[in-house]
């Protein structure tokens, strides 16, 4: 994607939302996103809520990076990159990313709890057709399946990251800088394989539609 | 070396690096990782308060021995500490203090709006804004070098988008603060009588302040285009960066005592200049105070709620957001949620059966404020810390004559010891026939699980004397005092029924540990079990609003096992026995 281009001579920063349900994850693959950014020599900006805000389940964070950031709130219109661990709330927060742009997303569904009383609302179908019509380009994997296949389903969020990488003006040395000093030395291992698994994600399915 | 750290890490390192002796405070969103992070640094002495009050008294109090202090709360915290707050410029301070006081535009997780900066004004003590993490580390050591040459309390401003926001951080290495030390000053510290004689000095002290702020490195002119002038503070001047890239900016990172020279001067360089401020027109005023008229403020850019690039592009270059997608696929909405496992959701399902019986619970602040809304709502009013009591004894005063509605208070454990005893005392003083439930799930829930004087552990998590909250009750005279697990649904609501039918003052504690407590989460038993055969499809079980339930019409209940944490509030409600703790399973 045109973000490819080195963020060091890019004149704004890259600018990617990360969405998802309270426990998968979203806050902490911010933080790694970040971190890499801050790796690889460039300013980074990630922001979120806390409080009763964290309550709705609903989670999402911002993330900036590039030669220069003010903002930590990316302006709607202007995310490049939508990184979303479930389907419903990459449609939430899709009309954020701008024309053009990509969603990457686990292709998994946290439905809502119905609340004794009220009318249920439907849960939407196919997200990821809906997005490409839209003109975004999408790839939806399977991150959560893919996460338990290594043993582990905690680590759906690092597997996206993987996916998200090849997306990202950010050496694959950031990212592993990143992850090691994130987590403990116990962890190292098994988010590498996380990683990876994500980057070949990435290369081998066919996403939806084309780019 | 730099380090990507939100705001809140930064105020914490920026008091790590200011020396700072002693750091307290009470925990509110967005201010609660300050003493958080200090106490894991475990280079700062740090102290969870009871309440901002006290936690005000305290930092004075390491104030007069000297040293620095640091007080950490959210903006209406600030509310509760004001009593102190307002008369310390009387005195002045010995030793630095730092009150950081965290904004919550937009109301994240709060009952209010509130823009701090006006208690500056209102009690004449310098006020610091930072715009990023690196001005947050920054400025807390500027605001004690402040707060010793003026000897006057300094408010350090933060919001949620500066509090909860990472960025890059240099870091710097500690540097002793100028201890001293106290010599007797009646005439200075013993207000009341001297208070008169005291009165010039803060007038004088502001005079000084306004010529300092008039040359602080951090109101300061950047230069850009020549015919667009902006001013803007806090986390607005980012966004204003974002959306006016080339103006030329009067950046105020100390917006009182107002720098009045420097902003007629720069004012008078432009047609018109665009004031940017989330929350109140603070600066706005100043400037009109002034008699400068050729501005821009809250007439364009809104006075509610947060700020963010989107909102400030549309005020000011008329520049539509995107619209959601909502009108052309179904977008349904994840409404805040008790977890699993919470000890609070029995309470208000049987509160709920008890509205029948004229029974109102007037509530408080806390996680279970969610106890007002659906599949509850049950709990009818939520002000703000500690009303519960108080509430509910002045509406039992004004039922009580005509036998008309039961008042029941609801409040939790950290608020109840924050703000809720002397309500209690006035309780038992007035004989009031009213009941109050202390939801104790022995934390301080909603802000992350802090420690709390009945936790019977310190910040840190390291053993600390509990407060007895029983015992502490039944010390203020209420004889009918109930200790019972939420758990348990039915002797819960027992319980309840018979206090509530006491014509005198009685207490309900509710206690079971929150799950979210380090260590509780392991506790959690094997998933319950359905029997379909016996369920009469009562549908009970559901109205609990257990995320871990869903029901199918015609089926029952489907118990989501991932989730179930087998707490048992579902066997409890479930008449004709068709869920059942897994390990009686048929």
């Amino acid at each position: 994607m045109s973000a490819t281009a080195s963020a060091g001579t890019r004149a704004t920063a890259v600018n990617v939302l990360m969405a998802g349900v309270g426990g998968q994850g979203v806050l902490l693959a911010s933080e790694v996103l970040a971190l890499a950014a801050l790796e690889a020599g460039l300013e980074a900006k990630q922001s979120e809520v806390h409080g009763v805000a964290q309550r709705g389940g609903s989670v999402v964070s911002h993330v900036r990076f590039g030669p220069r950031v003010h903002s930590p709130l990316i302006r709607a219109g202007g995310v490049d990159v939508l990184y979303a661990m479930e389907r419903l709330e990459a449609l939430r927060y899709a009309h954020t990313v701008r024309p053009g742009g990509a969603v990457v997303m686990n292709d998994h569904a946290i439905h809502p709890v119905a609340m004794p009383g009220a009318a249920a609302t439907a849960y939407p179908e196919d997200v990821p057709g809906f997005l490409s019509g839209r003109g975004y380009r999408v790839s939806a994997v399977p991150a959560l399946a893919t996460a338990v296949e290594l043993g582990d389903k905690r680590v759906a969020n690092v597997i996206l990251l993987g996916v998200l990488s090849t997306l990202l003006p950010l050496e694959e040395g950031a990212w592993t800088a990143a992850l090691a000093g994130r987590f403990p030395e116990r962890f190292r291992d098994l988010n590498a394989r996380a990683f990876a698994a994500g980057r070949r994600l990435a290369e081998s399915p066919p996403p939806p539609t084309p780019l | 070396m730099r380090a990507l750290l939100s705001g809140n890490e930064a105020f914490a390192r920026g008091a790590y690096e200011a020396s700072v002796r002693f750091a307290t405070g009470y925990p509110g969103t967005p201010s609660t990782e300050i003493l958080e992070t200090l106490a894991a640094g475990g280079d700062v002495e740090t102290h969870w308060a009871v309440n901002e009050k006290t936690a005000l008294d305290i930092g004075m109090g390491v104030s007069l021995s000297g040293k620095r202090a640091l007080v950490t709360m959210k903006h209406v915290g600030l509310n509760v500490a004001s009593d102190t707050f307002m008369v310390l410029p009387y005195a002045g301070c010995l030793g630095g203090l730092v009150i950081l006081s965290a904004d919550d535009p937009g109301m994240h997780s709060s009952q209010n709006e509130q823009d701090n900066r006006y208690y500056a004004r209102f009690a004449k003590v310098p006020l610091l804004e930072p715009v990023d993490p690196q001005e947050a580390k920054d400025f807390v050591r500027t605001a004690f070098e402040i707060s010793e040459r003026f000897e006057t309390p300094v408010l350090l401003r933060s919001t949620t988008r500066i509090s909860h926001a990472k960025g890059v951080v240099k870091l710097g290495e500690p540097v002793p603060g100028p201890d001293r030390t106290y010599t007797t000053d009646i005439p200075r510290f013993l207000v009341p009588p001297f208070a008169r004689r005291r009165r010039p000095t803060v007038e004088e002290r502001l005079a000084r302040l306004r010529g300092y702020s008039e040359t602080f490195p951090m109101n300061r002119v950047e230069e850009g285009d020549p015919s667009v002038g902006v001013i803007a503070s806090g986390v607005a001047y980012q966004y204003a960066r974002e959306i006016l890239p080339e103006a030329t900016f009067l950046r105020l990172g100390m917006s009182f005592p107002f720098p009045a020279e420097l902003a007629r001067s720069f004012c008078r360089r432009f047609e018109t200049v665009t004031v940017i401020e989330e929350g109140e027109p603070f600066v706005e005023e100043q400037l009109r105070i002034l008699g400068i008229t050729n501005i821009r403020g809250k007439d364009t850019v809104p006075l509610m709620g947060e700020l963010n690039p989107e909102i400030l592009a549309e005020a000011i270059l008329g520049e539509a957001p995107p619209a959601g997608f909502e009108t052309e696929i179904p977008i349904p909405p994840r409404p805040p949620l008790f977890c699993l496992g919470c000890p609070h959701r029995a309470v208000f399902y049987v509160l709920k059966t008890l509205m029948k019986q004229d029974v109102v619970a007037l509530g408080d602040i806390g996680c279970y404020t969610l106890g007002g809304l659906p599949p509850y709502s049950s709990m009818q009013t939520s002000f703000c810390m500690g009303a519960s009591v108080g509430n509910a004894v002045g509406f039992w005063e004004g039922n009580r004559e005509d036998g008309g509605k039961k008042a029941v208070g609801i409040i939790g454990d950290g608020t109840f010891l924050h703000g809720g005893i002397p309500g209690l005392i006035d309780m038992v003083y007035r004989g009031s026939g009213t009941t109050l439930v202390i939801c104790d799930n022995s934390t301080t829930g909603m802000t992350g699980q802090q420690e709390n004087a009945a936790s019977g552990r310190a910040i840190g998590g390291e053993a600390a004397p509990r407060i007895d909250l029983a015992r502490l009750v039944e010390a203020i005279g209420v004889t009918d005092v109930r200790t019972v697990d939420p758990y348990d649904v039915k002797r819960l609501r027992r319980t309840l029924v018979s206090a509530i039918r006491n014509p005198g003052p009685s207490v309900v504690i509710a206690r079971h540990p929150c799950l979210r407590i380090p260590g509780e989460r392991e506790k959690i038993r094997p998933p319950i079990a359905f029997e379909a055969e016996a369920c009469n499809l009562c549908k009970l079980c559901h109205e609990l609003g257990c995320p871990a339930i869903t029901w199918r019409d015609g089926e029952g209940p489907e118990i989501d096992a991932l989730q179930c944490v087998g707490c048992e509030m579902c066997t409890a409600v479930c008449h004709p026995d068709a869920l059942h703790p897994a390990e009686v399973a048929p």
